[in-house]
């Protein structure tokens, strides 16, 4: 069913209409003069200034792999995160860890590991489901490329994003 | 053959031509910015120094992008259509006159005695442009826009006309300059009690002449299709109204014969309302060229302002209905403007003004 | 050189003028005649009767031909565009038209006047909205105060036949 709203009855000052215009116009022209006095500051011109400081933590930026404190890349090639990834832009090419490291006992390490940034959605699956929690998504957002080939992010760019992750996970330490 | 007349002329053909198709770039630019800070962002502040060579950046783009002609329009009116948007309101401001002289050269293109009729009549062909541009387009939208401008422009016409009668009561010349040169005799027109503090006619006269000020000023906001009266483009109901199959610098005439329009109608109210190139203090160019030069600057400065005022009315209020606009133009206006007519007479008669 | 700017306007004007009648297109036609309005304001200017000239581009060109081309758009111009030219009605049509023009260059011809050259106005001190305010306002005060009730009149009958009848 309709409603019908009542048109309010307007007196004959309201009816001119040119004391609510002038009202308008003055509102703009507060704003206007706010503006050019550089009293609001609502935009942020982006590459002089950024918010990087103020991102909050559970910003989901550029995925990255990350090192543990002795220095070995966390991955282990389990390729979950490849199978788990909605828009298939993981690609993971495992290899065998040689018997005479000090890692054997971890087998696999990733041989070659390829994010493709341009197929990449920036939705955490591959940090959720990651058991080793060697993969996670960094602040990083400004991810830029004149062809696709530099859009591909490949091991040792990802290495370089992620950096040392300390403490959580130890369990490939000697000590367990 | 009067060659000196000749040469002079075309000299101050090119530099106005010159300086108005770049006043109205920057036109765009200005709009930009003030709509922008109007509404709390900063517009385009990035090519160039605070984003002044932004208008030369457009300009590019529009010859730049592909020349695109549906398939379905009518070619030659097609291709016409934004041709006769553009001119009309160019040739508006050859009599207009936007200086006093200089090195004793008038500085008025064509001072001819029917000044301000000539301005109606070539504007009154600028609508042209859009109906040809909405009819050709064969599509329903910008025809419904074509429509809408041929009766926006028609009913706004005649406020128009009726407005600038009480100026001519007054001044009794059609001549721009013998206008300005009223205006200089006797104080501007938005305020004829300057100077003459003591006449009781001119402070009443004051009252129907800032009726005809601003019925004249609404009216011109009508002509040019501006916001509370853009019907004929109406994005949010036509789609981009009469422009909307236009592209490239098809569309760029269309969008900069709006701000030429707007410039000259500036142009138009400056020379009767607000004293032309004249500012109390300054002499006219018959004292050395540097002031030909100053009178010419305050023109400019003035119509600046009124461009101003064009954009800032435009970013304030929203548009009218079709049946407001026209019950306001023919019911309101038009009455309005003819009592004004006959009070301005009275109060001539009355005073012996 | 007024002489040149004579022919120049005089023949846009024809050429026009002959385009209005022979286009299919109805807006093409009216176009033509907005063309060809203009062309005879120009020829007006170049006779110094600026007001004339200007009057005929904004009432004719700017106003009637624009309303003209607001009704054309909305006819159905495919079916205008279909209609087969009855080639016995438009020889009729010049042949009137012919007679006419004979007829008028015979009269012109044995006019006296037509004879004689005019003074040029533009030597007159006064400009001619003056005397064209003068004359109506003075000489011929009573026919255009009638002119103005007649249409007054019209516009009066045409509003009340348009309304729409209300309950």
């Amino acid at each position: 069913m309709a409603i019908t709203v009542p048109r309010p009855n307007l007196n004959w000052r309201e009816r001119m209409f040119l004391p609510a215009i002038a009202a308008g116009l003055l509102i703009t022209l507060k704003h206007f003069k706010n503006m050019i006095l550089r009293r609001t500051k609502v935009t942020m011109e982006y590459p002089e200034e950024k918010w990087d400081p103020n991102l909050p933590e559970h910003y989901r930026g550029a995925p990255a792999l990350v090192r543990d404190t002795d220095g070995r890349v966390r991955c282990v090639a389990c390729q979950l995160c490849e199978f788990i990834c909605p828009p298939r832009a993981i690609k993971i090419i495992p290899g065998e860890i040689s018997k005479t490291d000090r890692f054997a006992k971890v087998e696999k390490y990733p041989e070659e590991f390829d994010i493709d940034m341009v197929r990449c959605i920036f939705c955490g699956m591959c940090e959720e489901v990651c058991p080793e929690q060697a993969i996670y998504l960094r602040k990083d957002y400004a991810i830029t490329g004149f062809t696709r080939e530099d859009m591909m992010h490949h091991k040792d760019k990802l290495l370089e994003i992620g950096g040392v992750m300390h403490g959580v996970v130890l369990k490939w330490n000697e000590k367990k | 053959m009067d060659y000196f007349f000749i040469g002079t002329s075309l000299i101050k053909i090119v530099c106005l031509l010159g300086f108005v198709l770049g006043l109205m770039n920057y036109a765009v630019y200005a709009e930009r910015r003030v709509s922008a800070l109007i509404q709390d962002r900063l517009g385009p502040n990035r090519v160039g120094p605070a984003g002044l060579l932004q208008p030369i950046a457009d300009a590019g783009k529009f010859l730049l992008k592909e020349q695109f002609t549906p398939a379905h329009v009518n070619k030659l009116y097609y291709w016409l259509a934004p041709c006769l948007a553009m001119v009309p309101p160019v040739i508006t401001i050859a009599v207009v006159p936007f200086g006093s002289t200089l090195f004793g050269v008038p500085m008025v293109i064509a001072d001819i005695n029917v000044g301000i009729l000539f301005v109606f009549a070539i504007a009154s062909l600028g609508v042209y442009g859009i109906v040809l541009g909405g009819w050709a387009s064969n599509s329903k939208y910008p025809f419904l826009g074509g429509v809408r401008s041929s009766s926006q422009m028609i009913s706004y016409e005649l406020s128009l006309g009726l407005a600038v009668i009480p100026i001519f009561l007054l001044v009794g010349n059609l001549r721009l300059t013998s206008v300005v040169q009223y205006q200089i005799d006797h104080g501007w027109l938005i305020a004829p009690f300057i100077g003459d503090w003591t006449n009781l006619g001119k402070w009443l006269l004051a009252i129907p002449m800032f009726i005809s000020f601003l019925v004249f000023i609404i009216a011109v906001l009508a002509e040019t299709n501006r916001l509370p009266f853009d019907l004929p483009e109406a994005e949010q109901e036509l789609a981009g109204g009469y422009h909307t199959e236009y592209a490239s610098m098809k569309f760029g005439l269309f969008f900069l014969g709006e701000y030429i329009a707007m410039i000259t109608g500036s142009g138009i109210i400056v020379t009767l309302f607000f004293g032309g190139w004249h500012l109390p203090g300054i002499p006219d160019g018959s004292h050395g060229w540097i002031f030909g030069l100053i009178n010419i600057a305050v023109f400019f400065a003035k119509v600046a302002a009124l461009i101003f005022l064009f954009m800032w009315v435009r970013w304030t209020l929203p548009r009218f209905r079709w049946d407001q606009l026209m019950r306001l133009g023919w019911l309101f206006f038009f009455e309005i403007a003819l009592v004004n007519i006959f009070v301005v007479a009275i109060i001539l008669i009355y005073f012996h003004l | 050189m007024s002489v040149f700017l004579f022919w120049i306007f005089a023949l846009m004007m024809l050429v026009f003028g002959v385009a209005v009648v022979i286009n299919r297109n109805p807006v093409a036609s009216a176009l033509s005649l907005v063309v060809s309005f203009l062309a005879l304001a120009a020829l007006f200017m170049s006779l110094d009767a600026y007001f004339i000239g200007i009057i005929q581009v904004l009432v004719y060109a700017g106003a009637i031909m624009v309303l003209f081309l607001f009704i054309i758009m909305l006819l159905d111009l495919r079916a205008e565009e279909l209609r087969k030219i009855n080639w016995v009605a438009s020889a009729g049509g010049l042949a009137v038209a012919l007679a006419l023009m004979v007829q008028i260059f015979a009269v012109i011809g044995r006019f006296s006047l037509a004879k004689q050259t005019f003074p040029s106005l533009a030597k007159s001190t006064s400009d001619d909205v003056h005397r064209i305010g003068l004359l109506l306002f003075d000489n011929y005060n009573l026919p255009f105060q009638i002119i103005g009730v007649v249409i007054l009149v019209a516009t009066i009958g045409a509003v009340m036949l348009s309304r729409r009848e209300t309950r």
